[in-house]
């Protein structure tokens, strides 16, 4: 560990000055909804950080994850950060390749047994473990192996969060999350599909600089300075939203106003992130102003949540049929009543005894 | 035979029909039609809700008439109908409700609960629950030619006096006649000017007119019981009488249930449409004021007058405008009330609770609404086209010390001023 | 890991609403032509107005209360009233539920401002617990009350308390389990409907009708 550069020296080395890391401090402090009080611990923890070792495995997934943790620009802070650890595997990212690239993680592990950072993109198949192999390897015997001695884990992605795509309905291979399989470790979950770039950063940061114990979780394992509010109530379309304004299709006037994508099957009333107010590409834009929907990945299931064009208002099942079923079965059981009300009726019309003025007494 | 609970029962079943399904399925028992009930206002009593005096009849319609409410039932959770419970109604259905319909207009989701109430007391009247003195009148009336018993001989006897004040001569059971008049027993009883008014103004029309001895009483208490043998029986004499004599028209007189009797149920209770037509006798005059053929002689009666719309006629038979197309002839100082036409209230005698000695009581204070409504005005004379509200309004006001004011018939008034 | 909140949603909406619907549906056909199987009797007497015009007519005039009525029981008018109305634009002009009415019927129509929709259910629920007072002090209303009428008032407030919370997020409640909740309770609704006095909601008309009918042979108003 001794060998390893502090964060100044890092900085220093990639022209970052020191108002510049303080800056970073405060806005880091900003984006994890912690007091501006914060700032300058979180700067004394940076500034006193050793480069930990990271681990940070692929399994079913797309790249995506990976993709969108590079889009941010170097060398933003995004850049220095990712250069704050020392990332030891990450198969896409890394030189190394083959042998030498595991032997990278077996080195790692064993180096910093115990204290290593996993992070985990893509979902584990369990129904046949074989689907999926690195180096003959498969996912669910590397992912347990890494674990074993990992400080903690952070699933990134929804798929390594939740089964995400690969868990879809009808879920061939079998796709778990990693809390599935890993349940003696802390994970910290960021969904998305992918996660916004810098609440990936952002976490990692909080997770070397204030531990663990300060990052807060919901019950779906997402850190609620990120996952705490609804897309829908922080929406910059909201007010379209009150007033009752909607776009109705992709083309009409509503959609080139920009008003409110509800009916288009918009799932930010229902979907936790920061989306509407960090947003990607250097805070550039989001799915919902680039007039599409919200699909709400980073929840659980979305690829299953009804379908993504249709409001969360509509039925989602296959209510038709069972309604028709409902048309002709009621329609029947009321012939029927009215059937045997018409019989006991015909038959008190049967059963009349005209009454003579002499017959309206009772006579004992 | 004898009155039993199967054949109420039995009666109440044969009434249910799509109408009283939807009315007791569309009830959310919002307490309105109390508020429309002359009963409920004057005793504040929460018994003499409306829809509540149905109870039974809605048991029966669940419990027999619907899946849902056999399946409840079967469980148990349905209540009976027993001979208790009947009796415990009979008060509801026959003392404190005149069949005046104004529940019937103001229930929101159009409940007819006017209808019910007709239907509700052909299960009373078939299982011995029917008050007494319907009862009797009915054996009379079955037995003889009015509920007063025979009247024929007195009848004669009014048509001769109604001869000698016209001078006109009045010829009974007359075949071919335009119309054939029907009279009530009260106004028989008490007087001749009821035919001594038609004789003038018929012949002052031009038109043919008769009255059978054979079917003379318009009144039907079978109507008022609510018991359709007895009412088809009574009013079939009628029939027999009009068809036998080929008349047109028959004029039902003044009288509210006489109406509803012959013009209404009649052709139902018979099992099909008449080969005459019926007509209320302020229909007739109206038409006959439109073609010209009633003509007064310019005088108008100077008191103050207003005008009492008898809830069979007017609310529930649409005989509205006629009566005041002709008040407009002879009154001079005609004055509504407050409530008048569509919804005026009920004299508190109709539907056989004037008739039924245990309702006195309850008939007397219900009648409070009524004289609210007439003290608004002080009128001097009420006119009104219904022998038994005017009957009804005379006793009242007398009980009230109100009887300086004077109760009048619309058509002996318009023969009072008829062109000389 | 699963949602458990945007599961119990997925069940409102899917298996959820069918069955509610499928209750509805058929339970309310059941009745429907349950009662109208029953018929009535030919009316051989003369019309002297038109039963079929009046009775159509009535559907919709006796809306209104008739003349003296309203000061009679203020309150039961005035609430109801408000009630219904408050009730039909909530579920009728929120873009959300506009969503599931086109999605069924495959029309829709204008949506309005949320404050509106907000203002109406609130008018609603404030109408619907002056008509549940009345039914405990008013002496008529509380003779007739029967459990039905309870559940029947429950239910439909329910719905309009519920989604206002899921739209504004009271509480900070969370807005998919509200929104579950609020899906769930119309759900409460469309199931009872057939088997209490909601019936009405459809019966009336038929009601009106004949009523309207039966007073139009004879020429007399309805």
């Amino acid at each position: 560990m001794a060998d390893r550069p502090m964060l100044p020296e890092l900085m220093r080395a990639h022209g970052v000055s020191r108002r510049g890391f303080l800056k970073y401090c405060a806005s880091l402090t900003s984006a994890l909804a912690l007091p501006p009080a914060l700032a300058p611990k979180i700067a004394y923890a940076l500034e006193n950080a050793a480069r930990p070792s990271v681990i940070w495995l692929s399994f079913q997934e797309c790249t995506g994850c990976t993709e969108a943790i590079t889009r941010s620009h170097a060398p933003t802070i995004e850049d220095l950060i990712f250069n704050a650890i020392s990332l030891d595997y990450h198969h896409t990212l890394q030189a190394a390749s083959g042998h030498a690239a595991e032997a990278a993680r077996e080195h790692a592990m064993k180096e910093n047994y115990g204290n290593y950072l996993v992070i985990v993109d893509g979902s584990i198949p369990v129904d046949n473990p074989e689907y999926s192999c690195i180096a003959g390897i498969s996912n669910l015997d590397m992912l347990k192996e890494t674990a074993a001695g990992a400080a903690a884990i952070i699933a990134v992605g929804t798929c390594a969060a939740y089964g995400g795509i690969p868990h879809a309905n009808p879920n061939p291979t079998g796709a778990v999350a990693v809390s599935e399989i890993i349940t003696d470790k802390p994970i910290i979950n960021i969904p998305g599909c992918p996660p916004i770039p810098i609440v990936m950063t952002s976490v990692i940061a909080q997770f070397l600089t204030l531990g663990l114990d300060s990052i807060e979780v919901d019950e779906l394992g997402r850190p609620k300075a990120f996952f705490g509010e609804t897309i829908h109530d922080r929406c910059y379309r909201r007010p379209f939203y009150d007033k009752g304004l909607f776009a109705e299709t992709f083309d009409d006037e509503g959609a080139r106003e920009g008003w409110c994508l509800y009916k288009l099957g918009c799932k930010g009333p229902t979907t936790k992130s920061v989306c509407a107010t960090v947003k990607w590409n250097d805070g550039t834009s989001f799915p919902i102003q680039a007039g599409h929907p919200c699909l709400g990945c980073t929840e659980p299931d979305f690829w299953d949540n009804g379908g993504f064009y249709k409001p969360l208002s509509a039925p989602a099942g296959n209510y038709r049929q069972a309604g028709y079923a409902a048309i002709a079965a009621g329609a029947a059981l009321g012939v029927a009543g009215g059937a045997l009300a018409r019989a006991t009726k015909a038959k008190a019309v049967a059963a009349h005894e005209v009454v003579d003025a002499h017959d309206l007494e009772k006579k004992s | 035979m004898t009155a039993t609970l199967d054949r109420g029962l039995n009666a109440l079943r044969e009434q249910i029909d799509a109408p009283v399904a939807s009315f007791f399925t569309s009830c959310v028992s919002c307490g309105l039609c109390a508020e429309a009930c002359l009963f409920y206002k004057e005793t504040g009593d929460p018994k003499y809700t409306p829809i509540h005096k149905l109870e039974p009849m809605r048991r029966i319609w669940q419990n027999e008439f619907t899946l849902f409410g056999k399946a409840k039932a079967m469980l148990g959770l349905g209540g009976k109908v027993d001979d208790d419970m009947l009796t415990e109604w009979e008060t509801l259905v026959y003392d404190s409700c005149t069949m005046c319909g104004r529940c019937t207009l103001v229930c929101p989701v159009g409940n007819d609960i006017t209808l019910m109430i007709r239907k509700m007391r052909e299960g009373l009247s078939a299982s011995g629950h029917g008050p007494a003195e319907l009862n009797g009148a009915a054996v009379r009336h079955t037995e003889g030619t009015s509920p007063m018993g025979n009247l024929e001989k007195a009848l004669e006897a009014r048509v001769k006096q109604a001869e000698g004040l016209t001078g006109l001569e009045i010829e009974l059971d007359k075949e071919g006649a335009e119309y054939l008049l029907l009279l009530s027993s009260h106004e028989i009883a008490t007087g001749p000017e009821m035919i001594e008014s038609v004789a003038k103004i018929m012949d002052k029309a031009g038109k043919t007119w008769t009255i059978s001895t054979e079917g003379f009483e318009a009144t039907n208490v079978g109507i008022q019981l609510g018991n359709r043998d007895v009412a088809a029986n009574l009013v079939s004499r009628i029939v027999k009488a009009a068809e036998k004599l080929r008349v047109k028209t028959v004029i039902s007189p003044e009288c509210g249930h006489a109406f509803q009797a012959v013009r209404w149920e009649g052709p139902n209770l018979i099992g099909r449409a008449y080969k005459f037509e019926v007509r209320h006798i302020i229909e007739v005059l109206d038409q006959l004021r439109a073609e010209g053929k009633l003509k007064t002689n310019g005088e108008k009666d100077p008191a103050k007058i207003t005008f009492h719309d008898p809830c069979q006629v007017a609310r529930r038979g649409g005989v509205i405008a006629e009566p005041r197309n002709l008040l407009n002839m002879v009154a001079d100082n005609f004055v509504e009330t407050e409530d008048a036409g569509v919804m005026n209230w009920c004299c508190s005698g109709g539907g056989g609770v004037g008739a039924n000695q245990r309702a006195n009581d309850l008939q007397e204070k219900a009648f409070g609404r009524k004289k609210k409504q007439i003290e608004d005005v002080a009128p001097e004379k009420i006119v009104t086209m219904c022998a038994f509200c005017h009957a009804t309004l005379e006793d009242q006001l007398e009980n009230n010390d109100m009887d300086d004011i004077e109760v009048a018939s619309l058509t002996e008034m318009m023969a009072e001023y008829l062109e000389d | 890991m699963n949602n458990a909140y945007f599961d119990l949603l997925m069940w409102a909406r899917g298996p959820g609403f069918t069955i509610a619907l499928t209750v509805m549906v058929g339970g309310i056909l059941l009745r429907l032509v349950e009662i109208l199987l029953l018929g009535r009797k030919k009316d051989f007497a003369k019309a002297k107005g038109s039963p079929v015009a009046q009775g159509i007519k009535t559907i919709f005039t006796r809306s209104v209360a008739r003349k003296g009525m309203m000061k009679e029981a203020p309150v039961t008018y005035v609430a109801g009233y408000v009630f219904h109305l408050g009730f039909a634009v909530a579920f009728l002009f929120l873009g959300a539920h506009i969503a599931l009415i086109k999605s069924l019927l495959g029309f829709g129509w204008f949506d309005v401002n949320k404050a509106l929709i907000e203002t109406a259910a609130a008018l609603a629920v404030i109408a619907a617990i002056a008509l549940a007072y009345t039914r405990f002090t008013d002496p008529v209303r509380r003779a007739l009350t029967r459990f039905d009428d309870w559940v029947v008032l429950v239910l439909s407030v329910l719905p309009l308390i519920t989604g206002y919370i899921a739209v504004n997020r009271v509480f900070g409640v969370d807005a998919t389990l509200w929104m579950a909740i609020h899906i769930l309770t119309a759900e409460l609704l469309m199931i009872a409907f057939p088997f209490t006095k909601l019936m009405h909601a459809v019966t009336f008309a038929v009601s009106r009708y004949y009523n309207g009918s039966i007073q139009g042979r004879k020429g007399a108003e309805s």
